[in-house]
């Protein structure tokens, strides 16, 4: 009997709790796992290779050019070096914003320069995403509640609520950036004249917004295939027993949802962190808006390597978040998308 | 007996008049869902209303704010496949498709396999693959950018197709085979089983019996997969050249006729030329989409 089938708790087919395969149990399960497991490698080879290719490869040559300089005019000497190794130099100039001085060695970046960004970029983006995250979980439960009701209609609403979701983002920034314009409708519908994209709240918050009329309906979807997979008689014994609608909330919809709830949150957070395209294309990144992602994209015509170490933090940085979320918020992904989720039904 | 009588008239009264407010309480709860139902719509449909009834005013009425269409045009859809400004409009749209096309096969294609082994066999590090493919599709696009830029400027590849090709495929790629994989889950295994008791080899079971079944989940996760390629814009925003450039970017630079002048009628044309199909696309398979979309989630 294979007792070890992977680093997780992969049910033993012996044990019949998952209906994986429906092999006759016994004499030549052994044989069997292990004809699966030449099966698997081979079926598994053509996505593993095309992803180290276009993923494992660039990351690990991203990791290598970190730590070379960038080939340029020394500030010291004026004249043209070829680069070398750096050390963790790349690195230390994000974190510490030192950019390289005329008269050699580092000093404090200058405002305005890519090397005094990084703090800023970083509490843009991690504003953005609390907020963002936070606005779609409350409105996209709010959505999922409605859509999960059944009323004459509903499947209008659950179809208008793929429009956002399918418009192109870089569409969706033009499009709130007209609705944005000094003349454009928002200011007259709320008889107010400001210049959204042209001072720092604003243009964040007019950041923001794009963001959750674009995502939520992916939220709101996602919590609705939660809220469906709770059993009506549930809620129709709660009524029995006298809970009130805010108690079936809190004690029935929100534990049986979470786990959804929290996959969908994970998902929505490390996209946001990313985020790139909105604050791109609907403010350029100006006033406060550069998030970390625009910040590697304006570094690389400056200078790969730097560009490599801070696309690198970028990374380390979503990474951890991921982490967190998984270890300590329990949201399982693997275990959600594995073959456990089957009995839930 | 007559006491009997009115106490019985009591109750029945009682138990009206309970129902009454039971009845009130369900209509109340049923006009607020309607009225939830319609802010729901409103922010959802609303701005993207805007593009489209913009899109068709004439220029000079960019800022009119009537909620009807209003001095009716197709000018802008003219304006916005006009290359004496310098945008190649038409041609997006063309790079856009191909690009998305061939990322969709080669996906689908490689995908397919690995789906089938995730979803149907037993072996070794299964969750282990599982989490790197997931992990794969939640990647962020930043950290790939600089390594290709420099080497695809070093083997003279910036602006080529397969440029834009190739990145695409490193998220096109997971989101496929985990979408694949959920759907594969659900489906009526037993026939494969069927099969091979009637002498199929276990290859000749999923080509005959199991590929026809699985095509239609097969071709919303090409929906999927092609929708979130052509909506891809940061790389191909610093890997594209004017003549391979997608409509995302395309989009995102459009120039007028002054510098200092946005052309919002005729963004908001080309916008509705990028975003009507999906949508159409989207509505049609609307119950399989969201399947496919949740799939990862829930299933």
């Amino acid at each position: 009997m294979a007792t070890e089938l992977g680093p997780t708790p992969v049910k033993s087919p012996a044990s019949g709790a998952a209906p994986v395969h429906h092999a006759p149990k016994g004499v030549g399960e052994d044989n069997r796992i292990a004809s699966q497991g030449r099966w698997a490698s081979w079926l598994l080879a053509p996505t593993i290779v095309a992803l180290g290719i276009v993923i494992v490869y660039p990351i690990i040559s991203a990791i290598v050019m970190s730590f070379q300089k960038d080939a340029g005019l020394d500030p010291a000497t004026g004249l043209f070096t070829a680069g070398g190794s750096a050390g963790i130099q790349n690195y230390v100039n994000w974190l510490a914003q030192q950019c390289s001085a005329p008269a050699g060695g580092t000093v404090a970046c200058p405002p305005g320069t890519l090397g005094g960004q990084f703090w800023s970029a970083t509490a843009t983006t991690f504003f953005f995403t609390i907020v963002t995250v936070t606005l779609e979980t409350v409105l996209g439960f709010w959505m999922a509640v409605i859509m999960a009701r059944t009323f004459r209609g509903r499947s209008l609403v659950r179809a208008a609520v793929l429009v956002p979701w399918a418009i192109p983002t870089a569409v969706t920034a033009k499009l709130w950036f007209f609705i944005f314009a000094f003349e454009g409708i928002a200011n007259k519908l709320f008889n107010t004249t400001i210049l959204w994209t042209g001072s720092e709240w604003p243009a964040k918050w007019a950041v923001i917004i794009a963001d959750v009329w674009k995502t939520t309906p992916f939220m709101a979807l996602l919590i609705l295939a939660g809220l469906q997979m709770i059993p009506a008689e549930v809620y129709e014994a709660a009524k029995v027993d006298g809970a009130s609608a805010w108690q079936r909330f809190r004690l029935i919809t929100l534990p049986l949802v979470k786990p959804a709830l929290m996959v969908a949150i994970l998902f929505r957070t490390l996209d946001a962190l990313r985020m790139f395209d909105l604050p791109y294309i609907l403010t350029g990144g100006a006033n406060n808006t550069t998030t970390l992602s625009i910040l590697v994209i304006n570094q690389i015509r400056q200078g790969f390597n730097s560009a490599a170490a801070l696309s690198t933090i970028t990374f380390i940085i979503i990474f951890l978040v991921a982490f967190i979320f998984v270890r300590f918020l329990g949201a399982n992904v693997v275990e959600q998308s594995g073959a456990t989720g089957k009995g839930k039904k | 007996m007559t006491t009997a009588t009115a106490d019985a008239t009591a109750l029945r009264a009682r138990q009206d008049k309970g129902r009454k407010t039971a009845q009130n309480r369900e209509k109340w709860a049923q006009g607020r869902t309607y009225i939830s139902a319609v802010v729901v719509l409103i922010w959802c449909l609303a701005p993207a209303y805007w593009m489209v009834v913009t899109a068709f005013r004439e220029v000079g009425f960019t800022y009119d704010t009537s909620i009807l269409p209003t001095h009716v045009t197709m000018d802008n859809f003219i304006t916005a496949f006009d290359t004496s400004f310098g945008n190649r409009f038409g041609q997006a749209l063309l790079n856009s498709v191909f690009i998305g096309g061939v990322v969709t096969v080669v996906s689908l294609v490689i995908g397919v396999f690995a789906a089938y082994a995730l979803a149907r066999l037993n072996f070794r590090f299964k969750y282990l693959v599982l989490g790197f493919i997931l992990g794969a599709s939640m990647f962020p696009g930043v950290a790939l950018i600089t390594p290709l830029f420099q080497l695809f400027t070093n083997i003279g590849w910036m602006g080529t197709y397969q440029a834009l090709i190739i990145p695409n495929i490193s998220f096109v790629l997971p989101l496929t085979v985990y979408t694949m994989t959920s759907f594969f889950r659900e489906m009526p295994w037993e026939l494969e089983e069927s099969a091979r008791v009637d002498g199929c080899t276990q290859g000749q079971a999923f080509r005959k019996v199991i590929m026809p079944l699985a095509a239609p989940a097969i071709f919303t996760t090409a929906i999927l997969a092609f929708i979130s390629s052509w909506n891809e814009f940061l790389i191909a925003s610093q890997l594209s050249s004017d003549a391979t450039q997608p409509v995302t970017v395309a989009i995102a630079n459009f120039a007028g006729a002054q510098p200092n002048q946005i052309p919002y009628t005729a963004i908001m044309a080309a916008g509705t030329i990028v975003t009507i199909p999906l949508v159409i696309l989207v509505l049609v398979f609307q119950r399989k989409i969201v399947a496919g979309l949740t799939a990862g989630a829930v299933k």
